[in-house]
């Protein structure tokens, strides 16, 4: 069998800077294994596995399928109490069993539940005894994602960090590729991010990419699993690459990109590419890497953008902006607002850790107003309000604040259940800068038609 | 796709209803690695308690289980909606490791002194039954000093099925019946039971109750509010729709007060007339008699026109439906008989022995009834019966969609009222809108199969 991931990360959370003593009201994050069943389905022909109760596989598949609109299918061990009392080794061996028998998967990744973390579960021994009992070896990848310790932005780094470690071996010769480590991202963004380094004719290893098996097409019959995701010969090759570039900023030590770098790899960390001056940086990077100048369509579409923000840069010249999101994606809109004149003045995660502080404490101060990590929905609206915060941006689940503030809502990030199309999402490039930037100021004049008087057509 | 249906499995599958029935396995634990639909004992409490508007609900465990069931249901409520918020304890590593009860009293007297609820559900999931806080103490502590009934919920997803939580809800529900004052309730007076007010429905049924000069005591759960369910032993006649969830409390509150109960549906305009005039001829009045005669007869003239218009371009389709419940599976396999449209494959996550057997009694001989199914399953059997239109839950909808066949939402995050006469012509409307939809005949499974029935001939 491969290499189980063994590396239990052994720090203990102490970022509690909006947790405190109170109780969370209104969630701004999800649970960690939610994040690895995201991220198993961007590698083809891989299936996860929740190991625990049979609710945490349902409501993750819920979640994922209201978003995505797409099937998602996660297995889950099942626990009852005898599992809980006694261990759920056996029911991780059938689990895996019927997984095979119905799936076919090219690879399966198993991450736990709450229960079986707290019981004690030694996944990685069941899992070395389950293969060393059959004749031919189930591949199989493994992430601890406790979630009393981390959120799904964690447990998709987790995942992310377990596939590539466990994968990528194969120190072959070299090869025009590049590699990306994104986090996460919209199927959209996610094939614009390919379209881009593939600009630079270089094949592009994303880990993960469900743009397709997450934004599928119809097909002529049902497929157990979707087709896409990035092929597992392409991730052991993954050292082969010319260089790594790691767009997340959450993962914990080690990193995939870590990994990949103690393999010998050439790794680079960058921001999401919102925005010109982070997506000039992204497109630097891969200039340098390739050799290659910067293809013509892009060079086009930077320009449109510029074009753009000349257009209606006076609609959003100071405008209060709330986020709140995953860290990555906080941070990439937040540079993104300040390079438009627009306030990012309150920026909150729900993700339980410092990226977000860190990233933003670097900016000249008085960028931001408040910076809220491993915070609530509460919590959010009481910052927005004494910043007298005038539009938010981010998932469906902030409507109710939105709405008990009175100001619009922009929707991106994840989830977005209040909308068809939430996968179409496009906010990276110059291309996706662009939705973005046409979206703000029109999600402003919308609001400043509606609350006129004269009820102006031309504007 | 290929398929094969798990050895675990096939008892629970039943092809055939003829002559002598093949009993359909069921109410066990779902097979480990088969991806089921369902959730878990949690969910189960969850989803029967969700409605009870004034009380605050607190999810005692790590973010997530709180996280998946924040506003999720389309219960509506006429005044207050403390439901509709999501409070976790959201416990952390070191609270599993020294337990939670602390921050569980902490967080408990927080939220009731910043929203006055009239009562608390505290729900304790998986890891507080690994861990053993004793979360009846902390509620009964809280309960004596701040006047309110604070009900512990023993909803650990590992404790069983979904219907086991059906259980642990209802236990939570008797312990707050037999609280309140029943003076003044008179003779013909009703609990309406497994109700959850979605989109309104119990307003709906209310409606009709008042006309016919029966008096509502409690909804058990729709719109529902501390002080009505505390006086519920007060009422004649329990009338009790999701049987599923709800027959315990029913017979419950037989053994304890002696009040009789009945089992009825309101999906169809067939199972609607039948329950109210089964309420109707319970108390006996002439003059209820002949009001419900007069409404059923009003109600029927206003809906008969349109359902027979919907009928004829409805004649000959297929449907599936999979649903939470049996009661419900009935109702349905009726409605849709109603309009044309017959059920060939027929599922619940929760029925039972008794209640498969009906089933299968109402289905026609042909019908495939299935238990506790898997979107491989699903996707294989609306397939080989050449279903027109599904109908069950967000989890259901893509396999529907991918297969090129229409779909109905018929559980409890929907937005459209679906019960009572007005509602039987709204579900005629949802199953016309997907059914005889032009879109499916571009579908390729469709298209190239020449598979089109009826009226979906290309143009």
């Amino acid at each position: 069998m491969m290499a189980v991931d063994t590396q239990v990360t052994k720090e203990i959370s102490e970022v509690r800077s909006s947790y405190g003593a109170d109780a969370t009201v209104n969630p701004c994050t999800l649970c960690a294994p939610l994040g690895a069943a995201l991220a198993t389905a961007g590698i083809e022909g891989a299936i996860s596995l929740l190991h625990g109760a049979q609710g945490c596989a349902t409501y993750i598949r819920r979640y994922l399928i209201s978003h995505f609109r797409e099937p998602v299918d996660v297995a889950s061990s099942s626990f009852g109490e005898s599992q809980t009392v006694f261990g759920g080794e056996d029911n991780l061996s059938r689990a895996l069993n019927n997984i095979e028998q119905q799936y076919h998967p090219n690879i399966v990744t198993v991450a736990t539940t709450c229960v079986a973390e707290t019981v004690g579960e030694d996944v990685p021994l069941l899992l070395k005894r389950y293969n060393s009992r059959r004749a031919t070896v189930l591949p199989i990848v493994y992430a601890a994602t406790p979630s009393y310790k981390d959120g799904h932005v964690e447990g998709f780094h987790a995942m992310v960090r377990s596939i590539v470690q466990t994968l990528a071996a194969d120190a072959g010769p070299p090869e025009r590729a590049v590699n990306l480590i994104p986090p996460l991202l919209s199927p959209a963004d996610l094939r614009h991010v390919r379209e881009i380094i593939e600009g630079f004719g270089v094949r592009a290893t994303l880990v993960p990419d469900y743009s397709d098996t997450l934004d599928g097409i119809i097909l002529d019959e049902y497929r157990a699993l979707p087709q896409g995701g990035t092929p597992l010969n392409e991730i052991e090759r993954m050292l082969r690459s010319l260089t790594t570039i790691d767009l997340t900023m959450t993962g914990k030590a080690p990193r995939a990109s870590d990994i990949l770098a103690s393999r010998g790899s050439q790794t680079r960390l960058l921001g999401l590419p919102i925005g010109v001056r982070a997506t000039d940086a992204f497109v630097e990077a891969l200039a340098q890497e390739t050799s290659l100048d910067c293809p013509q369509w892009l060079v086009k579409e930077r320009g449109r953008l510029l074009d753009a923000y000349a257009d209606g840069h006076k609609y959003v010249f100071g405008k209060r902006v709330g986020l709140y999101g995953d860290p990555e994606l906080v941070t990439g809109l937040a540079m993104f607002l300040l390079e438009i004149g627009a306030r990012p003045v309150v920026c909150a995660t729900g993700a339980r850790n410092r990226a977000l502080t860190k990233a933003l404490e670097q900016l000249p101060s008085g960028s931001v107003e408040e910076i809220l990590d491993d915070t609530d929905f509460a919590k959010f609206e009481a910052a927005c309000r004494r910043t007298s915060t005038e539009l938010l941006m981010g998932s469906s689940k902030g409507y109710g604040t939105a709405r008990s503030l009175g100001i619009p809502l922009l929707r991106l990030g994840f989830p977005v259940h209040d909308r068809i199309g939430a996968g179409r999402i496009q906010i990276v490039g110059y291309r996706g800068t662009l939705w973005l930037f046409d979206s703000i100021v029109n999600v402003l004049l919308e609001r400043r038609q509606e609350a006129s008087n004269v009820g102006y057509s031309y504007l | 796709m290929e398929f094969e249906l798990l050895k675990d499995r096939q008892s629970q599958v039943v092809r055939s209803q003829r002559r002598e029935v093949t009993p359909v396995d069921c109410n066990k634990a779902s097979v480990a690695g088969s991806v089921s639909q369902r959730a878990c004992t949690f969910c189960g409490s969850r989803v029967v308690l969700y409605p009870i508007a004034d009380a605050l609900h607190l999810v005692h465990g790590p973010v997530g289980c709180a996280a998946y069931t924040w506003d999720i249901r389309g219960a509506l409520s006429s005044g207050p909606e403390l439901h509709r918020i999501s409070c976790s304890t959201d416990l952390r590593e070191k609270d599993v490791v020294f337990g939670g009860e602390h921050r569980l009293e902490i967080s408990l007297r927080q939220l009731i002194s910043k929203y006055s609820p009239k009562a608390a559900f505290v729900y304790g999931t998986c890891v507080i039954g690994v861990i053993g806080d004793d979360v009846a103490a902390v509620c009964r502590r809280v309960e004596l000093d701040v006047g309110i009934p604070i009900i512990p919920v023993l909803a650990e997803g590992f404790r069983g099925t979904k219907r086991d939580g059906y259980n642990a809800a209802t236990s939570a529900l008797l312990t707050l019946i037999g609280r309140g004052d029943t003076s003044g309730i008179g003779k013909h007076s009703i609990n309406l039971m497994g109700d959850f007010n979605v989109a309104g429905e119990s307003w709906i049924i209310k409606k009709y109750f008042e006309q016919m000069g029966v008096e509502v005591v409690s909804v058990l759960t729709g719109d529902g509010r501390v002080d009505e369910i505390s006086r519920a032993h007060g009422a004649r006649l329990n009338i009790v729709q999701c049987a599923g969830s709800m027959t315990p409390l029913a017979q419950g509150m037989q053994e304890r007060y002696g009040i009789p109960f009945i089992r009825v549906s309101f999906f169809g305009i067939e199972d609607t007339s039948d329950a109210l005039y089964r309420t109707a001829k319970f108390f006996g009045s002439p003059s209820i008699l002949n009001n419900t005669q007069a409404l059923v007869s009003a109600e029927l003239s206003r809906v008969l026109p349109e359902l027979r218009a919907i009928r004829r371009e409805l004649q000959g389709k297929r449907a599936g439906l999979y649903v939470g419940g049996a009661f419900k599976a009935f109702s349905l396999v009726r409605a849709l008989r109603q309009l044309g449209v017959s059920v060939v494959v027929a599922g619940t996550q929760t029925g039972n022995q008794e209640e498969y057997a009906e089933l299968q009694a109402v289905c026609d001989e042909d019908t495939i009834i299935v238990d506790d199914t898997n979107p491989l399953e699903l996707a294989a059997f609306l397939v080989e019966k050449d279903v027109d239109v599904f109908i069950g839950g967000v989890k259901e909808r893509p396999v529907a969609y991918k297969l090129g066949i229409g779909f109905c939402d018929h559980n409890h995050e929907r937005k459209i009222a679906l019960a009572g006469f007005e509602g039987a012509v709204a579900f005629a409307r949802e199953i016309h809108a997907t059914a005889t939809s032009p879109i499916w005949s571009l579908m390729p499974r469709r298209a190239q199969a020449g598979k089109m029935r009826n009226n979906e001939a290309e143009p």
